[in-house]
């Protein structure tokens, strides 16, 4: 019996075999391609009819000028733009710190038990609808003082920031190899000046980028600047009254009657989509340059 | 297999007289000898699991003192006890007595981090601080420990970059990252670091086990003219390193201290028979 013994193997390959198997193989791979696909499109549709929308009503005005009043043509959302940076240079000063030291305590400090809360807490905090933050910080920040805002807005953005820096602070810390904390120690060196100069500084772009990201997070919210920010018409000039910001002008003029201000309301989400834009890239170009180090 | 637990004393702090007897045989002393750390009935554990039994040595000064012993002896949980760095470990629970220079640097109101400037360690693993530059990366333990006058930064930067014989081959590149060295560089640059802060011991645990045989060479050499000035401890699976480059060796087995005695005599005529299967390669 000389047989090829290869050729009666049941997993030899015939002919029409093959065939059914490189179909399946490419089926499969467009369905897949299709899936991603799909993934990218909505972005692109956003960005499409954002530009065909909003970029003929960008010029010079849109960034210098204030609303005009109900019924003239015209005018910008210069002090959106404005008031939108400050929220979130506010929000950053609230969510940056607790956040950051939160994530150092849950990477260096805490137990395992009391981290597991923690954690969880963190994560339903992130859980809970942006209005929720709003109608909170009204509460503890807008009755008490009888008055809407900036404060209370850049409050209510930086209590949202927490849980998202403190968790990828967390991540990042815990990615720093144990080797360089031993290094560290064994000079004699404290353990707060370990975690701040050696620990932190060697994971400092993860946790700018996590702080971005959180900032890109919360720079579109518009509900919990409902009952806090409130917004104006004019420039702020008093961080206890209230103060605009971009998502709150586009809610604004998209609900009005008006067409002049619908073509405002998209030039508006064209900026602040390419702001949130903006802030992505460059959480890419940092991390890029983090990974080639 | 013969038992060692004669030498396995009971887990509570013993305090002996300066005159007691010795239990283990280590080497008696020629005349007055200076004793880096005099270790008595030192007993360690990892929660309830015991790694080292009752371990009493005299690692004398200024001499290189090797410790062998098969993985999981205790060798470097050993090492790390010797200046505190097993308490990073949560959950270790100590009993003995471990004294440097004749103070107890487990005694009450003893910071580790005082301990730990004075027994520097160098890893197995070369681990230079990815941010920092050669510079920095030496004199780290300096700045951070309040050292802040620039000559004697400068001075103390060269000194140990000479001490760690890599001064010629990185003086005109110091604000390089220290991490753009070679692997037996990046382990020299370690243990400059570790003599930045001028120690009195230098542990080693397992310096040169990444290191291919020319960067272990150059590390060999630079631990002998260590030994002038510091006191080494040094953990190797390598048994031909340890009889080159020890004058002193320690057989650990089980967590128990089996033998301490001359290197030579170690590797030529050990008094005890596991020893002697040891070195020669018969098991372990």
């Amino acid at each position: 019996m000389s047989a090829p013994v290869a050729l009666s193997s049941p997993f030899a390959p015939t002919a029409a075999r093959e065939r059914w198997r490189r179909i399946k193989s490419a089926g499969m791979t467009a369905v897949l391609c299709l899936c991603a696909v799909a993934v990218m499109a909505p972005l692109f549709l956003v960005i499409y009819f954002l530009l065909k929308e909003g970029a003929s009503s960008l010029d010079w005005r849109f960034f210098t000028q204030l609303p005009k009043p109900t019924g003239e043509l015209g005018g910008g959302m210069a002090n959106a733009i404005v008031g939108t940076i400050t929220l979130l240079a506010m929000a950053a000063a609230v969510g940056v710190p607790v956040g950051v030291l939160g994530g150092i305590y849950l990477a260096e400090y805490g137990s395992e038990g009391a981290n597991a809360w923690i954690r969880f807490a963190a994560d339903v905090l992130n859980g809970v609808p942006s209005i929720i933050w709003g109608m909170v910080v009204y509460l503890l920040l807008v009755v008490p003082f009888k008055t809407f805002s900036a404060y209370a807005g850049g409050v209510a953005l930086g209590l949202m920031m927490i849980p998202l820096v403190m968790r990828t602070t967390e991540e990042v810390l815990v990615l720093v190899p144990q080797s360089y904390r031993e290094a560290a120690l064994a000079l004699g060196i404290a353990r707060w000046k370990v975690i701040v100069i050696i620990v932190v500084r060697t994971a400092l772009k993860g946790v700018v980028t996590g702080i971005l990201i959180a900032l890109a997070r919360v720079a579109g919210e518009t509900a919990p600047l409902l009952f806090t920010a409130l917004g104006n018409n004019f420039w702020n000039r008093n961080l206890a009254e209230p103060i605009s910001a971009l998502p709150l002008q586009i809610f604004a003029y998209a609900i009005s009657p008006y067409d002049d201000w619908h073509r405002q309301a998209w030039a508006g989400a064209l900026v602040l989509m390419a702001m949130i834009l903006g802030l992505n890239l460059l959480v890419r170009l940092l991390s890029n340059w983090r990974n080639h180090q | 297999m013969p038992t060692l637990s004669e030498n396995r004393p009971a887990a509570a702090k013993i305090q002996l007289s300066p005159a007691a007897t010795q239990p283990v045989p280590s080497p008696a002393p020629s005349g007055p000898e200076d004793i880096a750390f005099d270790i008595r009935d030192f007993s360690l554990w990892y929660g309830t699991r015991q790694a080292l039994h009752g371990v009493t040595i005299r690692i004398p000064a200024r001499q290189v003192t090797a410790i062998i012993g098969p993985s999981g002896c205790g060798k470097s949980t050993f090492l790390r006890a010797l200046n505190r760095m097993h308490e990073l470990t949560p959950g270790t629970r100590l009993a003995g007595s471990l004294q440097l220079f004749g103070e107890d640097i487990y005694g009450p109101g003893i910071e580790p981090t005082v301990v730990r400037r004075r027994v520097g360690m160098v890893f197995q693993k070369s681990n230079p601080f990815p941010t920092l530059s050669i510079k920095e990366n030496v004199l780290v333990g300096l700045r951070l420990n309040g050292v802040r006058d620039p000559s004697v930064l400068q001075q103390r930067l060269e000194e140990s970059l000479r001490l760690a014989a890599l001064w010629e081959e990185v003086k005109d590149v110091l604000d390089r990252p220290g991490i753009s060295l070679s692997g037996g560089q990046q382990q020299r640059l370690c243990i400059a670091r570790a003599l930045a802060v001028q120690p009195e011991v230098l542990l080693m645990d397992e310096p040169c086990s990444a290191l291919d045989p020319l960067a272990t060479a150059k590390i060999e050499e630079l631990i002998q003219t260590l030994r002038e000035k510091f006191t080494v401890v040094i953990v190797t699976h390598n048994m031909q390193q340890a009889a080159r480059a020890s004058d002193r060796t320690a057989f650990f087995y089980m967590g128990s201290l089996v033998e301490f005695d001359n290197t030579s005599k170690m590797f030529t005529n050990p008094s005890n028979p596991q020893t002697e299967a040891y070195v020669s390669g018969r098991f372990g």
